[in-house]
């Protein structure tokens, strides 16, 4: 059994059938491209799983735990994290509530529980300097960041708490060259310790550097489920576009 | 990129303070503080900065109810009237029921919950805006507090009530000691605990708190919830103040309570909101009036200056964005 796996996962708003049947798994360690045009469906199978959206029909199991009817609270709390393409995160925040948006350690004082706000900030402060990300200070406004260290607080946020899977939708669309080979990097870095990365990317050259597997989506179906070392960017290319 | 950097430049502000104060506005009433104690002799004193603090109390608490929904990116315009329905709920409790006289501060307090879990339930669950949703709170709350009442003020509340409201504790009004502490326990809230931290996420980046696990509509109905209780507290130190409860008590109030919360430096599309900066609001209006008062100007003109403050503030946190921009 693999660790996410996903069994005929169907999602429909009203009469419009965003996802029809949805099959794949994704093994520890692994890291699996997600591919697929513009309104194949990838982003609604994400918030399916991150349980943003519930799932009409079919069955997401993610290590031994079927998730159905879980809330993004608590499938992340089960060890899937996933880093948005806009980065979710909260401008008018500093870096260190970023990080930790949604899971605040909390300490009494005086009867009420308070946000334990210099542990946040020590720990926030100890995974910037883990993931050697250049952020001035945890204690900067998110908003006042470039695009680049934003990207490193939405990636802090997701490491922070040790998941097993890390979703990553488009992290590479808005970075420079060396700060798309950090990215990269980590990916590799995650496999090594055994979590699991969904790479959703347009970049077939990141997805062919990292990934060990690709999935295509058409029309909210899997069209393609290969091994990286089995294909080729122009067999890939040509299930994107239904061309095969 | 610079016109997102500039989106979200707060201006400027005293950190530290658990939140965004907007110095401006301290800076304001310093210079009104001043300003009348040169014009008019009588106003700087303790007992008089006990009248301002007793005139403030109410519209303050209430400033407090529209800080909280406003960090949440949203709007309460029915705090006015849920004001006044809960002061006669509360009167009619011990009055007309005659019931014993804790129970006026219980119901004030439920009758004012009451009505925010109705505008938090229609707003997060019916997913009705929140501007129309307490828009129409406003004329229910005021319709059933003028239905109940037959449009007669309630009079005569129990001794304690009317302590409350005019008891003078060492010289120090008791609605300003409320009020006071009112502001220290919403401040703690609002800059410490993930209430308050949520309540800005929310404000600031709703798909993010989604996101990361916080349950945004639940959220929202205790925000305006809150808000409602705050109103019912201000209705009870209002009732308790007049000895009665007035149908038409806290009428046009909202348009007080939202001035204080955005001159204290809230913004007004959510994210960033202090409850010491609302107390500084608050505060400036509280002065402000006083001040007009004792220099004898009509209380039509006060009105007109609340009002044209509000939008003065709105345009200068304006102003100062576009500058950021260029």
């Amino acid at each position: 059994m693999s660790l996410l796996d996903l069994v005929d996962v169907r999602k429909s708003f009203g009469p419009v059938e965003a996802l029809r049947g949805v099959t794949f798994s994704v093994d520890a360690g692994e890291a699996v491209a997600l591919l697929g045009d513009n309104g194949a469906g990838k982003s609604t199978l994400m918030k399916t799983i991150t349980g943003i959206h519930r799932l009409t029909s079919g069955t997401i199991r993610f290590a031994g735990a079927d998730l159905a009817g879980q809330g993004p609270g608590e499938i992340r709390a089960r060890g899937i994290e996933m880093i948005y393409q806009d980065l979710a995160l909260a401008r008018q925040q500093d870096v260190a509530s970023n990080i930790f948006l949604g899971r605040e350690p909390t300490r009494r004082v005086f009867g009420i529980s308070v946000i334990d706000k210099p542990r946040i900030e020590r720990e926030a402060e100890a995974m910037i300097q883990r993931l050697g990300a250049r952020v001035p200070s945890v204690r900067y406004l998110v908003g006042n960041l470039s695009g680049g260290q934003q990207q490193s607080v939405a990636i802090a946020r997701a490491l922070t708490f040790s998941p097993k899977l890390v979703i990553m939708d488009e992290p590479t669309a808005a970075l420079a060259v060396r700060e798309v080979e950090h990215v990269l990097d980590l990916v590799r870095e995650l496999k090594r310790q055994g979590i699991a990365v969904i790479l959703i990317s347009h970049r077939l050259t990141d997805v062919f550097a990292v990934c060990d597997r690709v999935v295509a989506l058409r029309q909210g179906q899997v069209v393609a489920d290969e091994a990286i070392a089995e294909t080729s960017m122009n067999a890939v290319v040509a299930h994107i576009v239904g061309a095969a | 990129m610079a016109t997102t950097l500039a989106a979200t430049r707060t201006p400027l502000t005293i950190r530290g303070l658990g939140g965004a104060i907007r110095l401006e506005s301290l800076i304001v009433l310093v210079i009104l503080i001043v300003g009348l104690s040169i014009a008019s002799p009588y106003f700087l004193s303790l007992s008089n900065a006990f009248n301002i603090l007793l005139a403030t109390s109410v519209i303050g608490i209430l400033g407090f109810a529209s800080t909280f929904v406003i960090a949440a990116a949203g709007i309460d315009l029915s705090v006015g009237s849920v004001l006044g329905f809960s002061a006669v709920v509360s009167a009619i409790s011990v009055n007309a029921i005659g019931l014993p006289w804790p129970f006026a501060i219980l119901s004030a307090l439920l009758a004012g919950a009451f009505c925010g879990a109705i505008n938090g339930l229609l707003i997060a669950r019916a997913r009705i805006p929140a501007f129309i949703v307490t828009l129409g709170m406003l004329g229910v709350a005021r319709g059933a507090a003028l239905v109940l009442t037959n449009g007669q003020p309630v009079y005569g509340l129990p001794a304690p009530i009317v302590w409350l409201g005019q008891g003078r504790p060492l010289g120090v009004p008791v609605p300003a000691i409320v009020f006071i502490l009112v502001a220290l326990v919403t401040h703690v809230v609002l800059s410490s605990t993930t209430f308050g931290k949520y309540a800005l996420v929310i404000g600031d980046n709703e798909a993010a708190a989604r996101a990361t696990g916080i349950r945004v509509d639940r959220h929202r109905i205790l925000l305006y919830t809150l808000s409602g209780t705050l109103a019912g507290l201000a209705g009870l130190l209002f009732a308790a103040r007049v000895n009665s409860g007035d149908p038409t008590a806290g009428t046009s109030y909202e348009l007080t309570a939202i001035t204080a919360a955005i001159l204290g430096g809230t913004n007004l599309f959510g994210g960033r909101a202090s409850v010491i900066g609302t107390l500084i609001g608050a505060l400036i209006m509280g002065v402000l009036q006083n001040g007009l008062n004792l220099l004898a100007v009509s209380s039509f003109y006060q009105q007109m200056a609340i009002g044209a403050v509000l939008v003065l503030a709105v345009w200068l946190d304006q102003i100062n964005r576009g500058r950021a921009r260029s």
